[in-house]
């Protein structure tokens, strides 16, 4: 892969890391490539570090107080935990959709979707241009089109996290976190986002969280299966296998992945 | 089969009993506040006239049995409205910001310093706050001023605004707050455009009620804005205000004048209630 192809379409690297709540280490060294062009799903059960994981990639882990991370997450070959790169650069160039749809409330349905680009002071024209391509590749300009000034909050949950996808869609970033985007919605808008996400896979490097594994089967072509370990009553996020999607469903090489995945455990 | 507990009786007695105080204490609390109100109604309300709204103070002349009618405390209106609303103006940022500022910053050492100062400032009583502001103004000044009473009812402002907008702010969900983040706006663009506008509502509720709050306050007055027996519109000289008018007449030897101390009264209680209950009306949808 050319190195200007690499830039446009970056892996996410992680080295060594170790995300923490104070002097509380949360989960186990992760070491893992998460490949551009392709959905990459991380399941568990509830408390094994999933989210944190992914909110780590995107520098959204130390907003909570006290929390902080050690290790390192390289997009394409940068360390987004560099001294000289700022949490705020990182975070336009990873977007990141969150488990309940967020529109901001004052907010109309065409400036959810411009907000972040007003930040740059991108002209009036240019905006608009964005705005509807964003729509457009989030699946619901035909949806909103007639009623762009109305409040987000009056979309259905499922066209509400069509437009947060939208929202992160117009920065144009490398990469796109899903922290369970499907939780909230119904089977119905569940289908949707999942053909949305497929479709994205070709401009965008994607990590999903999700503790629907039929999901992860579905649409994902790379799985990393996460688990609590107790021990001494301290209980610790841990990586216990990652491979193919198919071949984690079908052939898990960890006997706990495959304790998890029959639903004996979790 | 569907068994009664046996002790179902006591339980229902007892439960009757509580019932029964509650709403007893309930009453009781009551009680003084229909008192009060019910009073000035009836006592104020027969001193308003047209004159009452429209004239200043006029001295009392004796004329044989009859005393002429002493005015009205149009003067007190317009005084209490300038003196409260100038003090609005330097409350009001200065609340609203370091409300910011505490919310955002919850546990920032500096921040415990301020919230600590502001309880101990909203608990303190008016007439220190009147007595430090005639010390360290109207004695180095050498002169009464309008303008000295807004920064007295200022500083008992602040404290209310300031723990009001914080209290809101932090009602502000955090899912909010992470969709702004997740673009990577910085922190001050969050706040100005994303948790302030959420917000404005309430934070507006909270500034009005200090307003009713200060508009009633007399102690601070007393000791800054002196007081004027004319209308008057300058702030840089003694200047009327309604709790000023109600103490001073309710002093003075004249009947006449003892009733339009009730009136007085009366019309400060309706601005307060007005404003209580205009809040109240414009902002219920918002806060659902």
């Amino acid at each position: 892969m050319s190195h200007a192809n690499q830039n446009e379409h970056p892996n996410i690297t992680l080295k060594d890391l170790k995300p923490f709540y104070g002097s509380f280490q949360a989960v186990y060294p992760v070491n893992s490539i998460f490949k551009a062009r392709s959905i990459t799903a991380i399941i568990g059960p509830s408390g094994c570090g999933k989210s944190t994981v992914l909110r780590c990639i995107n520098r959204m882990h130390e907003v909570v107080p006290g929390a902080r991370v050690e290790g390192q997450v390289l997009l394409g070959d940068q360390d987004v935990y560099s001294h000289t790169i700022k949490p705020q650069a990182v975070r336009r160039r990873i977007g990141m959709v969150f488990q309940q749809p967020n529109p901001l409330r004052q907010l109309s349905i065409f400036e959810n979707v411009a907000v972040g680009l007003r930040l740059d002071g991108m002209s009036k024209a240019d905006v608009n241009v964005r705005v509807e391509e964003s729509l457009r590749s989030a699946a619901l300009w035909d949806e909103v089109k007639d009623k762009l000034n109305h409040s987000g909050l009056a979309l259905s949950g499922g066209q509400q996290q069509r437009l947060c996808i939208a929202r992160a869609i117009a920065l144009r970033p490398s990469v796109l976190l899903f922290d369970e985007p499907c939780s909230a919605l119904d089977p119905i808008s569940t289908l949707k986002i999942e053909e949305l996400l497929v479709e994205l896979k070709q401009q965008f490097t994607i990590v999903i969280v999700t503790h629907n594994m039929q999901q992860a089967a579905r649409i994902s072509d790379h799985t990393l299966v996460f688990l609590v370990e107790r021990i001494n009553d301290v209980h610790r996020g841990v990586l216990v296998e990652e491979g193919e999607t198919s071949q984690i469903f079908t052939s898990p090489q960890d006997e706990r992945t495959t304790d998890y995945i029959s639903g004996r455990v979790g | 089969m569907i068994s009664q507990a046996s002790n179902y009786r006591r339980r229902a007695i007892v439960d009757q009993i509580m019932r029964g105080m509650a709403i007893l204490a309930t009453i009781v609390a009551l009680i003084p506040l229909f008192l009060i109100i019910g009073y000035v109604i009836v006592r104020g309300g027969s001193s308003f006239s047209i004159a009452f709204f429209t004239e200043a103070y006029r001295a009392p002349i004796a004329l044989g049995d009859d005393i002429r009618s002493p005015g009205g405390v149009l003067h007190g209106i317009v005084g209490t409205i300038l003196i409260t609303g100038l003090a609005t103006l330097i409350a009001m940022p200065v609340g609203i910001m370091a409300g910011i500022f505490l919310a955002e910053y919850p546990s920032n050492s500096v921040a415990m310093t301020v919230r600590f100062c502001t309880d101990v400032l909203s608990a303190a009583p008016s007439i220190i706050v009147g007595v430090v502001a005639y010390t360290l103004i109207v004695r180095t000044t050498g002169a009464f001023a309008g303008y000295i009473g807004s920064i007295a009812l200022a500083v008992l402002m602040i404290p209310i605004i300031t723990r009001t907008t914080e209290e809101i702010l932090k009602l502000v969900p955090q899912t909010v707050r992470e969709a702004s983040m997740a673009l990577g706006a910085p922190k001050w663009w969050r706040t100005l455009t994303v948790v302030l506008p959420a917000a404005l509502g309430a934070i507006v509720t909270g500034v009005m009620l200090a307003f009713a709050r200060a508009a009633g306050e007399t102690a601070p007055l007393i000791l800054t804005v002196l007081g004027n027996n004319n209308l008057s519109y300058n702030l840089m000289a003694p200047i009327a205000a309604l709790p000023l008018l109600t103490y001073r007449y309710t002093e003075q030897p004249f009947p006449v004048l003892n009733d339009l101390a009730w009136g007085t009264a009366l019309v400060l209680t309706l601005m307060v209630l007005l404003v209580n209950i205009s809040v109240r009306v414009a902002t219920r949808n918002r806060l659902r």
